[in-house]
């Protein structure tokens, strides 16, 4: 009896491990949105890995790492795909993921030489204003200072975007920072905990500019043929953010992993970044770019290596904290 | 007993699970002033101004008396995201009352600072206060009144006499609601709040939590938050006297003393200013989702029913716990009852969610247990205000027919259907309307959990906002309040039935 159970349980193994495998790919929230990306890649990649793709959302990118932490080497995860580069050194440190394959022509400013985290887009931070309100943008963070305009940003302790104008300024400024902070304490608005609230607040006309990407008003121009909102390009240049994926090493399906790691880079998932997610796609795209995507591209890019980021990020919030809350 | 495991249990599952050893900065302790300053603040504010409203709704009849008390649940229900534009949008610096004010030549006023903290607050809470104040008063047995007016008391004689020590009953409860629910909220205190000034305690726990990945602060934090939790509802139940109940004849209440014109320019004044500085900001998210509503995504709908099902479920559970729970206590057991079914309004939602999901994670997919497991923590979210509003009633039926039922030796369920539903349908068809309305709006724990086909209708329009579709956004805003207004007149007539007061 012994035998026929433990014989009957074998052959239902290799029955379910000849069936269609499932590789389950972690990722934000607003990915799986029926109106993101999730759906679109889903169609494209199932008929060439012959597997079911699994999204599990786990709330925005920071959620995503902090979700990967807690699960460890036991996560049911294959791949992470969403995080971003102010997360690539932390998310590094946990020796979870495991290096990728060889990359193709990448289309990003600046050299990608991660050996584990394969970027799938990228955009550019920047205030976003309405060109018939604001006739005279400022153009660096010294005049934003000096005018009266007044701005909605995000806090760099709930959200992406708040992370990335933490980082923008102290890149551009350094020991400075600080000081940019207290001059721009008066412009400021409020402070929203996440993207949401700020581009709904300047949405409504409550603020003369928020803080969100270059390509945001391409979404305005191509989904509401709305060509009023425009990206103020600075000076000191605009901080970027490339978000990423890699393979984790506790992975049993390493090599359909790697295979969506690489299907992510082709064509056929580039495509569809662009008008879902509203970021600029990793690869240069045989179509090229939608419109409004080459209206503003600022004079110099900003990013902070994923060490550096990882050592300015407590006295960067430090200083943003003491400038703000007077 | 299960919902205290719920909300500590989920506590110890991320202490467990953090490593090392936290103390406590001065950017903490600032936080946690704050948060006890903007909660004590809100909630004495809510309440006060509460009191006039539930008065003039118990004292009065007018035509869409029941219209204005179900809005009243709005507020309440809104995702916080949307309630805020709604506030913006009338007191924002750009808003109706600043461009009123402009056009006057006035000067503007601001939302954003310690002001703006109460007036959101105050918006979320001064409608709950004001609807389990008008429990209380509905509480209060028609005979008194009837006293009351054949020995010509005065209104100052009916308020000190018989409405005083009702709110001695109630008012604590609902300062304690309010205080816990504005301790463990920080989207409105820091959006409203102007900056990192207005930090609240929950803020360091997503800090702690997301930016710094050290669960033990995030552990330490939470903690603090019950600690805080517990503290205030053992005042609070200091405080509250027990009514000092005695027996009417269940007649419908009639006050002859409502007649007096200052009473009638009093009543009209609280009811005209709450229900204005309620409903412009509805009117405005109702008018920003007009447009948007029929074209919405089938997506939103498909999560519309998904949300309906979960309230449905939530609704059920929070009807038979607090009902179980509420009758052991009123039967004499012990009010740390009371004191465990108001943990949740102290846990973190943050701390809740991952230590759900790290004592369910090694046996089950969390995934695919995201709408039963949102049910039950709205359920137990929910149940803080069913025992708010079923205990006072609850209170009054064992005091006026206790003993009659106990010398007949009723046995459990013929005294739940003889005694004490036919007497409690008004509370408790409130409390389970509130807790539908309650769930349908809760965007709880399936936020962490969610997978692409398991979205709520709240989750789904704040991906709707992330993907800057903000029209359809305020269109599913609109459904939302529409279902979850309907739902709480289900129930509160349906199951309360017509509660003339």
């Amino acid at each position: 009896m012994k035998a026929l159970i433990a014989s009957v349980l074998i052959a239902q193994a290799s029955v379910a491990q000849a069936e269609t495998p499932t590789l389950t790919v972690y990722t934000y929230d607003s990915f799986v949105a029926d109106w993101g990306p999730g759906p679109a890649v889903k169609k494209a990649f199932e008929p060439i890995c012959h597997c079911h793709l699994n999204f599990v959302a786990t709330g925005d990118g920071a959620a995503l790492l902090s979700r990967i932490k807690l699960e460890g080497a036991r996560s049911k995860a294959d791949v992470v795909l969403g995080l971003d580069t102010s997360l690539t050194a932390d998310a590094a440190a946990t020796g979870l993921f495991a290096p990728h394959g060889p990359l193709p022509a990448l289309d990003l400013p600046g050299q990608w030489d991660d050996p584990t985290f394969v970027p799938f887009d990228w955009g550019y931070f920047a205030f976003v204003y309405d060109k018939t309100k604001v006739k005279t943008p400022p153009q660096s963070f010294p005049e934003l200072a000096k005018s009266n305009l007044k701005v909605v940003i995000e806090d760099p302790r709930s959200s992406t975007p708040g992370l990335g104008l933490l980082y923008w300024v102290k890149d551009a400024y350094g020991d400075k920072a600080g000081e940019i902070w207290q001059s721009l304490a008066h412009n400021i608005l409020t402070v929203t905990p996440s993207w949401d609230e700020a581009y709904g607040m300047f949405t409504k006309g409550e603020a003369d500019m928020v803080l969100s990407y270059t390509t945001s008003p391409a979404y305005h121009l191509i989904e509401e043929h709305d060509d009023t909102k425009a990206a103020a390009l600075f000076d000191e240049g605009n901080y970027m953010e490339v978000e990423v994926a890699a393979k984790l090493k506790s992975s049993v399906h390493q090599a359909l992993a790697d295979e969506f790691l690489n299907f992510m880079t082709t064509p056929a998932f580039q495509e569809i970044i662009p008008e879902t997610n509203w970021m600029y796609p990793a690869i240069k795209l045989p179509g090229g770019l939608p419109k409004g995507f080459d209206e503003y591209r600022p004079k110099k890019s900003l990013l902070l290596s994923a060490e550096q980021a990882k050592a300015l990020r407590a006295p960067a919030l430090a200083e943003w904290q003491a400038a703000l809350s007077r | 007993m299960l919902i205290a495991a719920l909300t500590l249990g989920t506590l110890t599952a991320v202490a467990l699970h953090a490593r090392g050893s936290a103390t406590l900065g001065a950017a903490d302790l600032g936080a946690l002033r704050f948060t006890l300053l903007q909660a004590g603040a809100s909630a004495l504010l809510s309440v006060a101004l509460a009191i006039p409203v539930a008065r003039a709704l118990a004292r009065r009849s007018f035509i869409g008396r029941r219209l204005l008390i179900a809005l009243m649940g709005a507020p309440f229900i809104l995702p916080v995201v949307v309630a805020i534009l709604g506030l913006v949008a009338v007191f924002g610096r750009s808003g109706w009352i600043n461009v009123a004010l402009i056009t006057f030549g006035l000067p503007r006023v601001s939302i954003y600072g310690f002001q703006g903290v109460l007036l959101g607050n105050v918006f979320f809470n001064l409608p709950l206060a004001a609807r389990l104040i008008l429990q209380g008063w509905q509480t209060i047995p028609a005979e008194h009144f009837r006293l009351a007016a054949s020995l010509e008391f005065a209104p100052a004689d009916t308020f000190r006499i018989i409405e005083w020590p009702m709110l001695r009953a109630i008012v604590p409860g609902a300062l304690l609601a309010i205080f816990l629910i504005c301790l463990t909220s920080f989207a409105i205190a820091l959006t409203l709040g102007g900056g990192p000034a207005a930090t609240t305690v929950e803020l360091a726990i997503y800090q702690a939590f997301r930016f710094d990945f050290d669960l033990t602060r995030a552990a330490l934090l939470a903690a603090i938050q019950f600690a805080l939790c517990a503290a205030a509802t053992l005042a609070s139940l200091k405080l509250s006297l027990p009514i000092a109940t005695s027996g009417g004849l269940d007649r419908p209440v009639e006050r002859r003393d409502a007649g007096a014109i200052a009473l009638r320019i009093q009543d009209a004044t609280a009811l005209t200013l709450g229900a204005l500085f309620l409903f412009l900001p509805l009117a405005s998210v109702g008018l920003s989702g007009i447009g948007a509503l029929p074209g919405l995504p089938m997506a939103v709908w498909l999560a519309a029913l998904r949300s309906l099902g979960v309230a449905v479920v939530a609704t059920g559970l929070t009807g038979l716990i607090a009902l179980a729970l509420g009758l052991s206590r009123s039967r004499g057991g012990s009010r740390l009852i009371e004191l465990a079914g108001m943990t949740p309004l102290a846990a973190s939602p943050l701390v809740l969610g991952t230590g759900l999901f790290l004592i369910i994670n090694p046996l089950a997919d969390p995934a695919a247990l995201a709408l039963p497991l949102t049910a039950l923590t709205n359920a137990a979210m929910a149940m803080p205000f069913a025992l708010r509003a079923l205990l006072p009633a609850l209170d009054q039926i064992e005091a006026t027919q206790g003993r009659l039922a106990d010398s007949l030796g009723l046995p459990l369920w013929a005294r739940l259907r003889l005694v004490v539903l036919p007497r409690l349908r008004r509370p408790l068809g409130f409390a389970l309307g509130l807790s539908a309305a309650l769930s349908m709006g809760d965007l709880g724990v399936i936020a962490i959990f969610a997978g692409p086909h398991s979205a709520t209708l709240p989750l789904q329009i704040y991906r709707l906002m992330g993907a800057y579709r903000m029209e359809d956004a305020s269109g599913a805003a609109l459904l939302l309040l529409i279902i979850s207004l309907a739902l709480f007149w289900f129930f509160d007539r349906g199951v309360g039935g017509d509660a003339k007061a």
